[in-house]
Parts: C-alpha cells; sequence; structure tokens
C-alpha cells in the first residue's frame, strides 16, 4: 500500500516490518525522527522489541553486540558524531561476526556544528568490515532496510543502511509499503549460526593470538566477497516478492556515453535530470549511481565505464590530505583495468551544501573541456575564502 | 577450618593468571554462587587474558569478552535478548576490574545502573590497571606507587568511593566483599541473585605481582584490608539501608602498609594522614549505617 512518508519513518516502517527484536539507539539530530517512531512501536506494542534507551551511541552499539551474539534481531541508527563515537565497536561487530542492522543519516562532521548532509562520517568508517549500502529516495530507503537484515543475517556481518540528512531523513515522499505476511516470507525469523547459550557454553572475542587472527580477518574478507555474490540473490527474491530491485550499481544510459557521472545518494536524482536535459541537448553523456559501497563493486563499475572517454565523480565527502572518497575508490577500482577512462574527481555540497543541476551541469562541462583530469579535487561552488583566518 | 561453600567448580584448573592472583580466587567463589544459569560479560581486564586464548576456555559457562568500556551496556543488551526469547531464569553479570568500572566503563555502569538493568555487575578491584602493567586508576589508593605513579609522584589523591556512587543512583543491592571473607562474598552473590534490578559487588581482590607483595601472602592481606577498616565490608538495599557485615578489631594501617612493595615510599606522617582518611571514611560509613555494626 502506497503511504506518504518521511525518509526516517520509511526506516522505522521497515524495522517493525522485519519484526526487529532488540533496539537501541541514542538521540542526534537528524536520526531522532527514526528512533521517535519505533519508540512508539514499541509503546504502543505495534512491534513486540524490547527499546533499550541508552546513555551513549557507544553503548547503543555495545547493547546490541550484546543482544546480537544471544541471537536476536537487532537494530540501531545514528549519525556523525554518533558514529564517530561508534568507530570501536563497528569493528568489533564486523569482528564478532553479528549481524546487526544501522541506519547512519549522513551528516557533516563537527567543528563547526553541521546538522547537514555530508558523507564522510560513514566513509570514514570503510574499513570497519560493514556493508555500506547508499540509498536515494525512501522507497530504496524502506526497501534497502528489509534487505539489510537478509544480507546481514546471510553473511554473519553488520549492514550500515545510509540515507542523506533532511533531503531524505525529513522529507516526505510516496513509498510503498508491502504487507507483513510479504516481508515475512522474504526475511524469516532469524536462525543464529551461534549464540551465547548456558546448554553450550563457549567464549566469544577472546584473546585470539597470531597463529588465527589472521585467519579470522580473512574470513570476513571471504564473506565480503560472497556478498557481492549473495546481493543479486536477494534483489532477485525480493524482486520476486516484493517487485523491485536496484542493482549494487545503477547504470542510466552509459553504453554510448562518452562523459560518465558517477554519483551516490541524493545528488543521483539531481543528476538524473541534468542527464535528460544534456541528452537533448545531443551531449554523450551517462550516469553511474553506487548503491553498495563495501564491499566495492569493482567488476560492475569496470563494466559500465568500460567504453567512456572520461568519468566525472562527484562526492559530498572528502578525505584530507587526498581527495573525495568515491574518486580515490574507482580510480583504485580501475588503475589495473587495462584502457580504462580517465577519473575527474570533484568535491561538492559539503556540509548541506545545495548540489543543484547547476553544479551538476558545470561538473560535466568542466570534465568535457578539460582533456586530463588534474591530480587534486576540483572543489565545485567554493566561494571567496579569507585564508588570512589563522595565521599571524 | 572447613570452608562452607558450594561443591561444584565452574572454573577449571589451568587458567594463565598469577601466582596468588585474588581476582581468580574471586571468580572461582562468585561462580560457585552463581552456578551454570550464568552468562559473563567481561570487559578488557585481566581476566580478558586469565580466561585463556582461543579456542580454551577456563570458565565452564558461556563468556562474552568486550571492548574496555562496555560492562553496563553489554549486559543491558544480552538481558534484553534473553527476555525477548522469554528465558527470565539466567543470571546475566558483567565481571571487571577496577578500571573498566571506575574509569572508561563509569558511564555505561551509571547508565545501565540509572535504567535499573536486571543484572550483577562485579567490580574486582586490585586497585590499578594490572593486565597492562600496573597504572594507576581512579580506584589506586592514596599513598600508591605504581609505573605512572612513580617516585615523588606516587598517588596523592584518594580512592574513588565506588560503592556510594552507586547507592546514590538509589541502585537496588550494593555490596563490598573480599576474597579473604569467602562465606560472606557467597552469601552476598546468593541474595543478590536473589533479588531483581541492577546490583553491583565490588570485591576486593589483592594482586601480588602489582602490589609488590609475596604471593602468600594474598588473602592474608585482603583480610588486613577489611581488619584495619580500609575496605569494610558491607551492604546497602535501595540505596537507602546499610548494613556493615564486620566490626573490625580496629588495628591500625600500618602493617597493611608495611608488607607492601607499592607503599614502602611513605614516611610514619605518611601513614598518619592515612590513618585519619581511614578513619574518617569508617565513621562516615557508621553515621550513615545509622547503628552500632553488627558482629560478624
Amino acid at each position: 500500500m502506497k503511504q506518504v512518508l518521511e525518509g526516517s519513518h520509511a526506516v522505522a516502517e521497515a524495522v517493525r516490518l522485519a519484526r526487529t527484536q532488540v533496539i537501541s539507539a541514542y538521540p542526534i539530530t537528524p536520526q531522532t525522527h527514526i528512533v521517535e517512531r519505533l519508540s512508539e512501536y514499541c509503546a504502543d506494542s505495534t512491534l513486540a522489541a524490547k527499546f533499550l534507551r541508552v546513555e551513549s551511541e557507544h553503548s547503543a552499539l555495545a547493547a546490541l553486540i550484546g543482544a546480537a551474539s544471544c541471537g536476536v534481531r537487532t537494530f540501531t541508527a545514528t549519525s556523525s558524531q554518533g558514529l564517530a563515537l561508534m568507530h570501536e565497536l563497528l569493528h568489533w561487530a564486523s569482528g564478532a561476526r553479528l549481524p546487526i542492522v544501522m541506519a547512519n543519516v549522513n551528516r557533516a562532521m563537527a567543528p563547526g556544528w553541521n546538522i547537514w548532509a555530508d558523507q564522510t562520517d560513514s566513509l570514514a568508517q570503510r574499513d570497519t568490515g560493514w556493508l555500506q549500502l547508499y540509498c536515494e529516495h525512501s522507497q530504496e530507503v524502506f526497501d534497502t532496510t528489509i534487505q539489510a537484515f537478509r544480507l546481514a543475517e546471510w553473511l554473519n556481518l553488520p549492514v550500515m543502511v545510509i540515507l542523506d540528512a533532511f533531503f531524505l531523513s525529513h522529507t516526505y515522499e510516496p513509498v510503498d509499503v508491502p504487507r507483513q505476511n510479504s516481508v515475512d516470507r522474504f526475511l524469516p525469523s532469524y536462525q543464529p549460526r551461534f549464540k551465547l547459550d548456558i546448554e553450550y557454553p563457549c567464549a566469544f572475542n577472546q584473546l585470539a593470538p597470531p597463529n588465527i587472527y589472521m585467519e579470522m580477518r580473512h574470513n570476513i574478507q571471504a564473506a565480503m566477497d560472497e556478498a557481492l555474490i549473495f546481493f543479486d540473490q536477494v534483489e532477485d527474491e525480493f524482486e520476486d516478492i516484493i517487485g523491485r530491485r536496484y542493482g549494487p550499481v545503477e547504470a542510466v544510459q552509459c553504453e554510448d556515453a562518452e562523459i560518465i557521472l558517477i554519483t551516490s545518494g541524493t545528488v543521483t536524482s539531481t543528476s538524473r535530470q541534468v542527464l535528460t536535459e544534456l541528452r537533448d541537448k545531443g551531449e554523450k553523456a551517462g550516469l553511474l549511481k553506487i548503491k553498495l559501497f563495501r564491499p566495492f563493486p569493482t567488476k560492475a563499475i569496470r563494466e559500465h565505464t568500460a567504453s567512456a572517454k572520461k568519468i566525472a565523480v562527484i562526492d559530498r565527502n572528502f578525505s584530507f590530505g587526498a581527495s573525495g572518497i568515491f574518486a580515490q575508490e574507482i580510480r583504485a577500482a580501475l588503475c589495473n583495468h587495462p584502457g580504462h577512462p580517465p577519473v575527474f574527481g570533484y568535491v561538492a555540497g559539503l556540509g548541506g551544501r545545495d548540489v543543484t543541476t547547476a553544479v551538476v551541469e558545470e561538473i560535466y562541462w568542466l570534465t568535457k573541456g578539460n582533456d586530463m583530469p588534474q591530480p587534486e579535487s576540483i572543489w565545485v561552488g567554493l566561494h571567496e575564502v579569507d585564508h588570512a583566518i589563522g595565521q599571524s | 577450618m572447613q570452608l562452607d561453600s558450594p561443591d561444584r567448580e565452574y572454573m577449571c584448573p589451568g587458567h594463565v593468571g598469577c601466582p596468588g592472583c585474588g581476582a581468580a580466587i574471586a571468580m572461582r567463589f562468585v561462580l560457585k554462587a552463581l552456578g551454570e544459569k550464568t552468562i559473563m560479560i567481561i570487559p578488557a581486564c585481566c581476566w580478558s587474558i586469565i580466561a585463556g586464548p582461543y579456542p580454551q576456555s577456563t570458565l565452564k559457562i558461556p563468556v562474552l569478552h568486550m571492548a574496555f568500556e562496555t560492562g553496563g551496556a553489554v549486559a543491558s543488551g544480552v538481558r534484553a535478548a534473553q527476555d525477548v526469547k522469554g528465558d527470565s531464569e539466567t543470571t546475566v553479570v558483567t565481571w571487571a576490574g577496577d578500571g573498566g568500572t571506575f574509569d572508561i566503563g563509569f558511564q555505561a555502569l551509571s547508565g545501565a545502573v540509572e535504567r535499573n538493568e536486571n543484572f550483577i555487575y562485579f567490580c574486582y578491584d586490585n586497585e590499578a590497571y594490572m593486565n597492562t602493567g600496573v597504572q594507576r586508576s581512579s580506584s589506586t589508593p592514596y599513598g600508591a606507587w605504581t609505573t605512572t605513579t612513580p617516585g615523588q609522584q606516587w598517588k596523592r589523591l584518594r580512592k574513588k568511593n565506588i560503592v556510594e556512587a552507586l547507592v546514590a543512583h538509589r541502585i537496588t543491592y550494593a555490596a563490598t566483599a573480599s576474597i579473604a571473607y569467602p562465606e560472606d562474598l557467597i552469601r552476598k552473590v546468593t541474595k543478590a541473585k536473589s533479588l531483581t534490578g541492577a546490583r553491583f559487588i565490588h570485591i576486593f581482590s589483592s594482586c601480588p605481582t602489582g602490589w609488590g607483595l609475596p604471593s602468600e601472602m594474598s588473602v592474608k592481606i585482603a583480610r588486613m584490608a577489611v581488619q584495619t577498616n580500609i575496605f569494610p565490608l558491607y551492604e546497602v538495599e535501595e540505596g537507602l539501608r546499610y548494613t556493615i557485615n564486620l566490626t573490625p578489631k580496629g588495628y591500625l594501617v600500618n602493617e597493611y602498609f608495611r608488607l607492601q612493595g607499592r607503599f614502602k615510599h611513605l614516611s610514619e606522617t605518611d601513614l598518619t594522614h592515612i590513618q585519619e582518611m581511614v578513619d574518617e571514611d569508617w565513621n562516615l560509613l557508621l553515621r550513615k549505617a545509622g547503628s552500632v555494626p553488627e558482629i560478624f
């Protein structure tokens, strides 16, 4: 049934339909609408889950690590500073092979205080062993959250569902919400492979000397490799039952494109409009949306960009001293691929600044007008900055 | 003297604790009282090592090793999951050192106690970060040498009173206990197990390695800590009703301090000052208890 839902409430609705058993969370803007709605569901017994109102994000994830170790389905949501505070336990959750699902609302890191959209918070956690799925609209947020539980529980790895602050979290869109029995068919109750059990006492997460630690880490990578394959299988099943699929990447008019824009999150929607306008003008432009960031879909990206002359990556994030993070990853994915196109890196929309159609168009023309990319990222729409600040 | 304690052992021989380790003695007695229907969370502490490396475990109960500061939060999650599964029988316990309790884990512990989570938190207190090589914690007592309070910079600050901090939360049950008084310890664990809500047991656990003490003196020094009023045995119900479990014989602190290498630099003047602090704390406790203490 179609409902008009806020992006945050699309997450909450999916968590309810997933019959989540333990939820633990701490408030941070702009994630709060997710946990407020879930609190209401728990209070009125719409959802039979235990809701732990803990005293920090660190404890929110610690509590879920405890709960998931007992073999129940778990969920939390956070953003920005909260995700950064969880950092230690992000590693712990994947190392302990726990299928925890988290929604992260992409928000800029302080200082200065900024509550608006920026992907640096989640991308800074790329090495923590979580699957990362970036969403473009509220329907995708809903569907991806349901799928996240299947992925997590099959792979025994935690999954992060990521949505842009305000552009998604606080925006109302029509969302098709399937019936409970359809969701149950796609996502049966969780059958843990291991759990804390007084009938079969085991020690989890204990001291792992050098003779075994490396193998444990290799096993996590093996699960990540499997995730690339299993993702398609999950989407097949989801499509059969619910009728939608997205792909780890989505290629729009890439077959004959000379310049391919690569985007993630809500910038993709803006870029779709720009693509239509460019095509109307006779430009051979294409668009590649990246949804799955961990594991990184190297093969799909190589295939879809094989015949392009140039690639322009738009990053709403930045790694200081290097470049936009998607651009880095794409360069790394292509560098050993013979004859790959040059990668132009653009930084735009940090801290919630609008990435308008004019910004995306400018990126396209800048790419077209230059033969080879400069090594540094190009910051688009940068205002005049007083460089004397902070200097004596 | 025959010790009256349950026969069943839940701790295998072959653990990797130091000789005379008070924390190993504490674990053995606590598990005897808790029994097999127990899930234990161990945040980083000496016991992260003592329990043994993968694939061995010296404990015959399910154990979840966890990050340093998470004892209160992880137990909350384990309890929630067991409740969701309809298991109200299993006792969920956290087993943490003083660093993980007084310092880095205090926030999560305070949060869990404020929420009155249904679990028992054990702090085995060896008065410093022993596993990392004897660094000071907020549980390290006045006067102590540690590797981060060396030479003339020995700790000139009081030990944090963790029980009183939790009593201020109106915690369901809080008690001190000692490896030198195992029957009192077992009684307190059994009592805590029979209650519902957040419960805390603070166990004085001597550390021959970190305290500069012969290993055979481990239990004796713990007994002296009680008998000098340095570590009184008492319990508090609902954050209000104090019971002092043992009236010490009023020994002076000097001998307790003179036996330990970590205090060897202290002068008579220092010890006089320490005696005054111990007396002051004991009188405060007596006033809170509000009556003449019971005879143990």
